[in-house]
């Protein structure tokens, strides 16, 4: 009897953490980096202590946040992946897409830089030079917006990446920016992600500063037609907390104290062929 | 080396500084797992009797499917659970996605095949003749089931110590129904990995270590009840 007593005990919190969800909370999908680099975490209290909604923050890659909002598991989604948000926005499953900050992606390699990549202003161009000398390239392969990025350059530099020297990690990117530094191999990374790693990595800045590798992040309402039980108004209520000028003030002065310099530049407001001007 | 180190520093900083978010994690990962254990047990040690004692159609597949259970990778029970309870699948009238009941329900899934396979194991080893024996003193059936309860409790105790190990310290599916967030659903292992992506490796090894200390102390208190009023083998002579 007394172990009935203990196991009815114990399995008591589960029953009282029933329907947490009430139909108020906003669930957001967002990229990894917005909460590896503790933006969210700085971010999220300020939205709620506005708004009275509570919030619900998922961060996976921004493939995957995208498809989240897209099948109506998510009420609002912040991006960083310019050419698939403007897919499900002309499929009409995101709606409103509006800039809200920018920082920048940068080529990592060994510092001796076996092809060249320092050679040249493009990024398309170092790609080339990577693929050309035979090092080797590791890809996140995950669908993430950096990965879709790296697509994007490969197709510009007219290559298709294939072969033993282009390796998939399929992780996140501390994780990636690990084997390439392991392997002595190129990668593309965000800054933030280079800079929080950067004590423990050998890899170098080769290539940083080309228009091509802005990292634009976006934030998309979703079509109430996506799904039940959606809180349109609530994620419609972040998108625009985000881009408040509150918020973007914030975003400004954001990753000083840690970094030294800010992490994300606001852009709320201004014209995308504008940004980085 | 020099990384452990940190993490051992970080970890004893954390602990006796007592920070909230540190012990609303550790007191989160007890609980969801806690209950998912106890809820397994009241599922797995009757199916595991059932199983061992008696025979009925199906039965060779059931402990098949048992036994295969106490494999199932952690992250497939989360995806499962993840497409039963998203709001467009069956169960997502509920509401329950995200949070700290959606990964009870996923480690149940988890545990308690675990626990049924070797509660299984452990009833199937007693002598088949303690059960005339205790048939024929006259026992009830509540009384002969209990009896034997007591007479596996060394296994039936290492059951319950593995399947709380499997959930303590799984993750997949934790992160994939509880979505890792912040003060509602971030337990322990969940975090670890988000430390390790942020390129906090100190913070990370101290989570993985209070995950360890408490994983220990939780079979420390199991493992003296399993052996307090253990019989010793005499020495040999």
């Amino acid at each position: 009897m007394r172990i009935l007593a203990l196991l009815l005990f114990l399995a008591a919190p589960s029953l009282l953490w029933g329907g947490e969800i009430s139909n108020r909370t906003v669930i957001l999908a967002t990229t990894t980096s917005t909460q590896d680099s503790g933006l969210l975490d700085h971010l999220g209290p300020l939205f709620v202590k506005k708004n009275s909604y509570p919030l619900k923050t998922i961060a996976v890659g921004t493939g995957q946040a995208l498809a989240l909002a897209a099948k109506g598991e998510a009420d609002v989604t912040l991006a960083h992946a310019p050419e698939l948000e403007k897919k499900y926005v002309a499929e009409g499953k995101l709606l409103n897409r509006r800039l809200v900050m920018v920082n920048d992606f940068v080529i990592v390699g060994p510092s001796n830089d076996p092809a060249k990549a320092s050679s040249t202003r493009s990024a398309a161009e170092a790609l080339r030079l990577i693929q050309k000398s035979g090092a080797r390239f590791v890809s996140r392969g995950d669908n993430s917006g950096t990965h879709n990025l790296e697509q994007f350059l490969w197709k510009q530099s007219g290559i298709e990446p294939k072969g033993v020297w282009y390796l998939e990690s399929g992780q996140g990117m501390g994780a990636t920016l690990g084997i390439a530094d392991d392997r002595g191999a190129y990668t593309l990374t965000d800054r933030a992600t280079y800079l929080s790693f950067q004590k423990r990595l050998r890899l170098v800045i080769l290539l940083e500063g080309d228009k091509a590798l802005l990292n634009i992040y976006s934030v998309l309402e979703v079509n109430p037609a996506n799904g039940p039980r959606m809180n349109v108004q609530g994620g419609r209520a972040f998108a625009d907390f985000m881009v408040a000028p509150e918020t973007q003030a914030v975003i400004k002065n954001f990753g000083v104290e840690k970094y030294g310099r800010p992490l994300f530049v606001p852009i709320a407001g201004i014209k995308e062929e504008d940004v980085g001007k | 080396m020099d990384l452990i180190w940190e993490g051992i520093r970080e970890a004893l900083r954390l602990i006796l500084s007592r920070d909230p978010e540190i012990l609303g994690i550790t007191l989160l990962s007890l609980e969801v797992s806690g209950a998912a254990t106890a809820l397994s047990l009241m599922v797995g040690i009757p199916l595991g009797m059932a199983l061992a004692l008696t025979r009925f159609p199906g039965h060779g597949l059931l402990m098949a499917l048992i036994n295969t259970g106490m494999g199932l990778p952690p992250v497939v029970a989360g995806l499962f659970v993840w497409i039963s309870l998203r709001r467009s699948g069956p169960f997502g009238f509920l509401e329950l996605l995200y949070t700290p009941t959606a990964m009870v329900i996923a480690q149940i899934i988890i545990a308690f095949p675990i626990v049924a396979g070797l509660t299984m194991a452990a009833f199937q080893t007693l002598n088949p003749k303690l059960k005339l024996q205790l048939l024929g003193i006259g026992a009830s059936r509540p009384q002969f089931l209990w009896l034997l309860c007591k007479e596996a409790k060394l296994p039936l105790l290492a059951a319950i110590m593995a399947g709380f190990g499997g959930v303590i310290s799984e993750v997949g599916a934790s992160m994939m129904v509880g979505g890792n967030i912040r003060g509602e659903t971030r337990v322990l292992t969940t975090a670890t990995v988000l430390e390790t992506g942020k390129g906090n490796f100190d913070t990370a090894v101290a989570l993985g270590l209070i995950l360890l200390g408490l994983n220990f102390a939780v079979n420390l208190i199991l493992t003296h009840i399993q052996q307090r009023e253990q019989i010793r083998w005499p020495k040999p002579s």
